[in-house]
């Protein structure tokens, strides 16, 4: 059915006519070698190599839709009269910020819709980064050589969280002056020096009259400028490295098996863009996104209930919420332990493991090769605990963030769900790694069996003395040799306390704890199965001279599909 | 004479002499206390019909004579309804919240038990038994005739009263254990106004020198202004703000855009579909 013969492209009538053009272009920029090389680029094929792209489009989505947003909204905290078409806040006073965006929702033509992908896109560009660093880290592939990326990577989902933040602050309503006014908090529960940071960022007393200008200055130039930056950067890594791979049949450590880029992902990801501009942009016509003149202009004398950051800054509000009231004095200053800790730590804290955490893998496991093939998340049992350990952390002061409206919605007792969330942030991350670890324990075994008693053929055999059993059948040896590629686990040599001439080692200690955290790093793990235990199995389940199979002549294996061939 | 003045170290004299004063004050208090606010008379056979339904109905926990019950811990049965008014009794029995159905925080609203007519004799009664705020009057329930500067006005006392508990919309909020702030979605007009007068439960009051009844009117017509206006700009999320946004994000947004990217991962080129009339 494939055709064998195709035309060259130069002989094309498109390719006669572009010809000049392109010849014309290529002569002064001379991109063409450039151009050939990445242009058959090749990249592996899998849905989660896809979910940070729906980061980067995101990305473009924000860029295209902020442009326009620009054009009317006025970033400044002068006073004015509102009277715009929203009745309940028509003759009240209120800052241009907020009148400005006001007018974008209800004066300007598509400013709502625009406004809410806009806020939406934030959203999507947010989530997708952490699902897609969840995929990297789950799958291994941000060991070497891909540390650096993966740094730019955290960069960009902090940088993320900051730019959200800053657009979340701009309309200047109820809600964004309240989150503006956590984070004041945050700032000045900084030990000494917070007070004049805040007054150094403000410009004074809070709120006064600068931030808006100064987030808009941040929000539309400084952290744009700095996310693409980075993302440039990520991309280039990206190619520089060439994008891992799960193992299979012909996929090595050294080559990468997949589709060139053009015409196979140029227009995949082409049409991606597409789906992604035209997915938000539907959520954004049917689903509203932050109410702005809901909430009303910011006043630093009113809340509201239900006052809540965005989603991702959650775990940071969540956090404060938990954290016990300490205050201490000395020198002559406050420190304010119950928001300092939470607050700036949390983050902090959040920050930096992520940052840490392939280096200190590296260090736990001494592991200095490179890799480009991705490890399936249950034959890395510990990492994935860790993984799902750290989620699990996050999401309590994520959901600790919201206290009030679970307490709300689900009739509960807002004190009781806040002392459940205390002691969970501690303990149900211990729990979440035992149960994960057990899960990945467990379907490590459970690849081994299939590796070495086959898969269930679904063909049930009596013995003679009436016992059932049912016939198993060896995997293809394309599944097989996708099971077992991997690495096997090293041989775990105790602590080298001292050298071959009986002289202390220098590091001791060090040493010996890292030794001891590697043992835990690889405890329980499953090693796949030996080349001499497969072969042994498939004399097991062949049939061989000295095994005799009980099934009989009739029985001719199984087809891909599972079904018997019997007869 | 005599008989006063040598009797006046009477062991009883002293008694007397107080149960004296104490007529006298109440005599003066009857004279110049401030008349009951009742806007419609009641009649006393509203009075004596409420009675009755209280002593089968309430009297078990705030007392015979509705003077509330303390425990041997001090601590409340059910308060006194002396001087609550008939807008307590208008809120509380017409919402449904009393009779409780059982101990908890905070009475939850429910389908009343009382009808209107059984909710007005009931009213009267605890009307006749002390001045308290009445059952308002029309003229400042009629929030559809509010003007736009009234609304707007009324948005603000709203902000600085009442968000931060019951939410910028009014979708309720939380409190201390198990105790919250309801939703005033779907209250009526006289509900809002009483809850502002007799403060039900954790409610401060908003007597009417602190909010005059024009400006609770006018905070009744911004309520309704902002639950009755169409959800612009898409489905909303109740009013709850950024949490049911999340919601929304993840089960929808990010769900929906990594089912695309599956759906283009599965079809790409090269997939395995099979072509019309090949051979397997």
């Amino acid at each position: 059915m494939a055709t064998d013969t195709y035309t060259k492209v130069e002989d094309t009538k498109v390719g006669k006519k572009a010809a000049g053009p392109v010849g014309w272009v290529d002569d002064r920029l001379g991109l063409a070698g450039v151009a050939r090389k990445n242009l058959r680029k090749v990249f592996p094929d899998h849905w989660s190599f896809m979910l940070g792209e729906i980061a980067l489009w995101s990305f473009v989505v924000l860029l295209l839709s902020g442009v326009f947003l620009t054009f009317w909204f006025q970033p400044s905290m002068a006073e004015v009269v509102y009277d715009g078409s929203y009745e309940p806040l028509k003759g009240l006073e209120m800052s241009q910020a907020y009148a400005s965006t006001l007018d974008i929702s209800f004066d300007i033509r598509g400013g709502l819709l625009m406004r809410q992908i806009h806020h939406w896109a934030a959203h999507l560009f947010i989530a997708a980064m952490i699902v897609h660093m969840l995929r990297v880290f789950f799958t291994g592939a941000y060991r070497k050589p891909r540390e650096i990326n993966w740094l730019i990577g955290v960069g960009l989902l902090a940088l993320g969280f900051i730019e959200g933040f800053a657009g979340y602050s701009l309309p200047d309503d109820l809600l964004s002056g309240t989150g503006l006014r956590f984070v004041d908090g945050l700032i000045r529960s900084i030990p000494i020096v917070g007070s004049y940071l805040e007054f150094f960022i403000f410009g004074g007393e809070f709120p006064g009259e600068l931030i808006i200008p100064r987030l808009y200055m941040a929000h539309i130039l400084l952290i744009p400028a700095l996310l693409l930056g980075l993302i440039a950067a990520h991309m280039l890594l990206l190619v520089y490295h060439k994008h891992t791979q799960w193992p299979g049949p012909g996929r090595t450590n050294e080559n990468v098996v997949g589709f060139p880029m053009l015409p196979v992902y140029a227009a995949k990801a082409g049409g991606f863009f597409f789906v992604v501009f035209g997915f938000t942009a539907l959520l954004s016509a049917t689903i509203q996104m932050n109410p702005v003149w809901a909430y009303g202009p910011y006043n630093p004398s009113e809340v509201t209930a239900g006052s809540q950051p965005d989603w991702y800054m959650g775990f940071s509000e969540g956090l404060v919420r938990l954290m016990p009231g300490w205050e201490s004095t000395f020198f002559g200053y406050t420190w304010s332990w119950n928001v300092f800790i939470p607050g700036v730590g949390g983050l902090g804290l959040l920050f930096t493991s992520l940052a840490l955490w392939p280096f200190i893998e590296r260090w736990i496991t001494k592991d200095n090769r490179e890799h480009h093939l991705l490890v399936r998340p249950r034959n890395a049992p510990t990492r994935t605990a860790l993984g799902v350990a750290g989620m699990t952390a996050f999401g309590v002061g994520w959901a600790a963030g919201g206290n009030d409206i679970i307490a709300t919605q689900f009739g509960l007792d807002i004190y009781a769900l806040t002392w459940v969330f205390r002691f969970g942030f501690f303990i149900f991350p211990v729990i979440a790694f035992l149960i994960t670890k057990r899960i990945c324990i467990g379907l490590q075994h459970a690849d081994s069996d299939r590796i070495l008693h086959g898969y269930e053929t679904g063909v049930l055999e009596r013995s003679p003395d009436g016992g059932y059993s049912e016939r198993h059948a060896p995997l293809p040896v394309a599944g097989q040799y996708t099971l077992t590629a991997r690495d096997r686990a090293p041989e775990l040599a105790p602590a080298q306390t001292v050298d071959a001439n009986g002289v202390e080692a220098p590091h001791n200690r060090r040493e010996r704890v890292r030794v001891w955290l590697r043992d835990k790093y690889y405890a329980g793990a499953v090693d796949k199965p030996t080349a001499d235990d497969v072969h042994h199995a498939e004399e097991h389940l062949g049939h061989f001279e000295g095994h005799p199979s009980d099934h009989g002549d009739d029985f001719r294996g199984v087809s891909d599909a599972g079904v018997p061939k019997v007869h | 004479m005599r008989t006063l003045s040598t009797r006046r170290r009477h062991p009883l004299a002293g008694l007397f002499v107080l149960l004296g004063a104490l007529a006298v004050a109440a005599a003066l208090y009857t004279v110049f206390a401030p008349k009951n606010a009742t806007a419609q008379e009641s009649s006393t056979a509203d009075v004596e019909a409420g009675r009755d339904l209280f002593l089968i109905g309430c009297a078990s926990c705030h007392g015979e004579n509705a003077e509330g019950i303390v425990t041997s811990d001090d601590s409340n049965y059910g308060p006194s309804l002396i001087g609550v008014g008939a807008a307590a009794v208008d809120f509380q029995v017409g919402t449904g919240r009393m009779p409780m159905a059982q101990s908890a925080p905070q009475a939850p609203k429910k389908a009343p038990e009382y009808d209107e007519e059984e909710t007005r004799q009931l009213a009267a009664y605890i009307a006749s038994l002390g001045p308290g705020p009445a059952i308002p009057e029309d003229e400042f329930l009629e929030y559809e005739d509010a003007t736009a500067e009234e609304i707007s006005e009324g948005g603000e006392f709203f902000r600085t009263n009442c968000t931060a508990c019951h939410n910028s919309v009014g979708a309720g909020g939380a409190l201390p254990d198990g105790r919250y702030a309801p939703t005033l979605e779907g209250v009526t007009a006289k509900h809002i106004y009483e809850a502002m007068q007799t403060g039900p439960q954790q409610m401060p009051v908003f007597g009417d020198d602190v909010i005059t009844p024009e400006d609770k009117r006018a905070v009744i017509a911004y309520i309704k202004a902002v639950q009755d206006q169409p959800n612009y700009g898409g489905l909303g999320g109740g009013g709850l703000g950024p949490v049911a946004d999340g919601v929304w994000v993840w089960l929808v947004g990010i769900g929906g855009m990594v089912g695309f990217a599956i759906w283009i991962a599965a079809n790409g080129t090269r997939s395995k579909k099979k072509v019309k009339g090949a051979e397997q």
